[in-house]
């Protein structure tokens, strides 16, 4: 492999990105979108959820009620409501997604009975919304229940100490917030990286072939290695800018905790970055199609990135079967990585597994890309 | 040839793609500092045996010697001594005249110092003086076709493969192209140019004419037209070309007929009196000037050596 004849082609594929505006705003801009997008768009914690309070007894009881899940985090009142018929209509109207009842004789029950009737109605036409509104819901009435006996036992002259209840109080490490967005933004990296890395190399060799250029390269001396590493050169520093962009934005901008070493990060994006490069630049040989080629490269490396690397469907829920074929998807490990090194400060030790894995797809990526171009018109 | 090995050296060349023959064991044997033209028609082979010869096709069969160096065993070696035009254009057009001389001096490692002076050398050779940082898919084609051929030639190569380099260009740029080979061969490169304008041919200081993957004659323009066509060429014309030639071949005394523009060539078989053609036309209620007896054309030899040739099988 010779220096000068690489660097001649980095220097040509370099110029030729400069001047190809889908190039450039692939390079460039499609990062600061999916960023945006991504780090504000997507968002797995349901907050805040609308709600219509339809309080019949209004009392100081049930109005307390009304409080407890108008002043958490996960409901906000958006109407108050008189009859049953305000009631179908706020949901025909979508102008809340949930629904307090609270009877007109709720407190009489309640003493009376020592049962509380409340009733929640939730629009389950987004089932998923509603299952974790539902969890919201019964915790606040669990609190509920259990602060009623409390007073209810006080007020009888026995303490709650007394009876020994179990107070089960849960920490979250690691991402305490459990704010979901510190679990997606590191991941968007993954994302760019698939994107702009397999996108822009899947057009490189395949437009030479378009346009007849390569005729007139493969006549030259010019080896099949001097002529990958040369074109993939630009790319991997481009790659890796998009990324030092990202990541910096999801530090800086978005706040997500970093914890690990900035040495880790770099090593493992590169690592990275070389497998999609390579997944890019063997499709744009093998497929003397630009169009073939970046389609495929889209189905090969962002569909899976986003779909199958737990980036934002969680892999531990997922069937057996669909588990498996993302053990071949290399952005899964990535993904990990990016998580550890982020939230929990991982070393290249603690994430050996990944580490090793991105290790061995580059190896056999790039060695497959290496040997896939043949200096030849047959 | 005084000792002297040639540059190209061709043995039974052959290249089948699937069931279709595209040149059928060719030699060809081209001295140091020749420029041979390579006459044919479209898919006669032309540009497959050009690009064996580069190392960009596999021969099926058969090797050649480019420059010292066997194109089977040392593919790389025979790159780095030959310059190469193909057909279609392919420069890059997004890059300027001074890029894509500098591109194609650093993929032939041609020594830093002296890029400078050789890429100053292409730019004039070119015409293109003053336009360097002009990016190439502005220029014309004829600017277009020099400068492919200053990239080609930025490493000094020994040999020089041009195919169809004048092609779609206008006469006067392909006279000024003719005149760039002549002053290479001059400096000891050796040419091979593949073109299907006769008039071309003349410019060689031999021609090797190719039909149907078959080489069938090689020699120098005044050679192949002092070739015994085995009877008189007459000239005549005819307001009706078409049914006069119908009417001419197969005619008693008649070897070949064929139309040259609106014009019919007709060789005639030795002892016919050309006087006997315009009764026959009558006959047929044609009519035609009185024929005229011609030197043969290069296009006469060419259409004759093919017409002996045994009709190549259908691809």
């Amino acid at each position: 492999m010779n220096l000068r004849r690489l660097l001649a082609i980095a220097y040509k594929e370099t110029l030729q990105i400069w001047r190809d505006p889908r190039s450039l705003a692939i390079a460039l801009l499609m990062p600061l979108m999916q960023m945006g997008l991504l780090g504000y768009g997507v968002s797995l914690d349901i907050k805040r959820v609308p709600l219509c309070v339809y309080d019949q007894e209004n009392s100081q009881l049930s109005r307390g009620v009304v409080n407890r899940f108008t002043s958490s985090d996960w409901f906000r009142e958006v109407a108050v409501l008189q009859t049953d018929r305000d009631l179908r209509a706020a949901m025909d109207h979508g102008t809340c997604l949930g629904a307090l009842v609270i009877p007109v004789n709720f407190s009489r029950t309640l003493y009376m009975t020592g049962q509380d009737s409340l009733q929640v109605v939730f629009d389950a036409t987004d089932s998923n919304t509603t299952n974790i509104a539902t969890g919201y819901a019964q915790g606040i009435v669990a609190q509920l229940d259990a602060d009623l006996a409390a007073n209810w036992r006080g007020a009888h002259g026995e303490t709650a100490r007394s009876i020994g209840t179990v107070d089960l109080s849960s920490r979250v490490w690691f991402n305490e917030g459990l704010d979901s967005r510190n679990f997606i933004v590191p991941g968007v990296v993954a994302i760019i990286l698939s994107l702009v890395g397999s996108q822009l190399t899947s057009l490189t060799v395949a437009r030479e072939w378009e346009r007849g250029t390569m005729e007139q390269l493969i006549s030259t001396p010019v080896t099949g290695l001097e002529l990958m590493f040369g074109k993939l050169t630009p790319y991997f520093v481009i790659g890796l800018l998009d990324a030092v962009f990202c990541l910096g934005a999801a530090a800086f901008w978005f706040h997500v905790p970093f914890r690990g070493s900035l040495f880790t990060l770099v090593l493992t994006t590169a690592l990275f970055a070389l497998v999609v490069l390579g997944i890019g630049y063997l499709l744009s040989v093998r497929i003397h199609n630009q169009l073939g080629a970046s389609q495929i490269a889209l189905m090969l490396t962002m569909l899976p990135t986003t779909m199958l690397s737990g980036y934002t469907f969680p892999l531990d829920q997922m069937p057996e079967a669909v588990r498996v074929i993302s053990w071949f998807v290399p952005a899964r490990y990535y993904v990990t990585i990016l998580r550890s090194v982020f939230l929990k400060g991982s070393s290249l030790l603690d994430m050996a597994v990944p580490v090793i894995a991105l290790l061995v797809y580059a190896a056999v990526i790039i060695r497959a890309a290496a040997r896939a171009f043949r200096k030849s018109l047959d | 040839m005084n000792g002297v090995p040639p540059a190209v050296q061709a043995r039974g060349l052959t290249k089948r793609f699937g069931e279709f023959i595209a040149v059928d064991a060719l030699d060809l044997e081209i001295a140091k500092g020749e420029v041979v033209g390579f006459i044919g028609p479209n898919g006669a082979g032309k540009s497959t045996t050009i690009r064996m010869l580069c190392g960009l096709l596999r021969p099926s069969a058969g090797t050649a010697i480019v420059a010292g160096y066997d194109i089977v065993r040392e593919p790389e070696t025979v790159r780095a001594h030959i310059g190469y035009m193909s057909q279609k254009f392919s420069l890059y057009g997004d890059l300027t005249v001074a890029e894509n001389l500098r591109f194609f001096g650093g993929l032939y490692r041609v020594p830093r110092a002296e890029l400078k002076e050789r890429m100053a050398f292409a730019v004039t050779m070119a015409g293109l003086t003053g336009r360097e940082d002009a990016l190439v898919r502005t220029l014309a084609g004829g600017w277009k076709q020099r400068l492919a051929l200053g990239c080609a030639i930025l490493h000094r190569p020994p040999v020089l493969f041009l195919d169809e380099p004048t092609s779609g260009v206008e006469p006067e740029a392909r006279r000024r192209f003719w005149d760039l080979i002549h002053s290479l061969a001059a400096d000891g490169v050796t040419i091979l140019v593949s073109t299907h304008y006769m008039d071309e041919a003349e410019y060689c200081n031999r021609i090797a004419l190719i039909a149907a993957g078959h080489l069938i004659a090689i020699g120098s323009p005044g050679e192949l037209k002092r070739r015994d066509l085995g009877g008189a060429l007459v000239e005549l014309e005819s307001p009706q070309p078409g049914a006069a030639l119908a009417a001419l071949h197969g005619a008693p005394g008649v070897v070949e007929a064929a139309i040259f523009g609106d014009r019919l060539h007709v060789l005639l078989a030795p002892g016919t009196d050309a006087a006997a053609l315009a009764p026959l036309l009558a006959a047929h209620g044609l009519t035609a000037t009185p024929p005229k007896p011609i030197i043969p054309s290069l296009e006469d030899v060419f259409v004759r050596l093919v017409s002996r040739k045994p009709a190549p099988e259908a691809a």
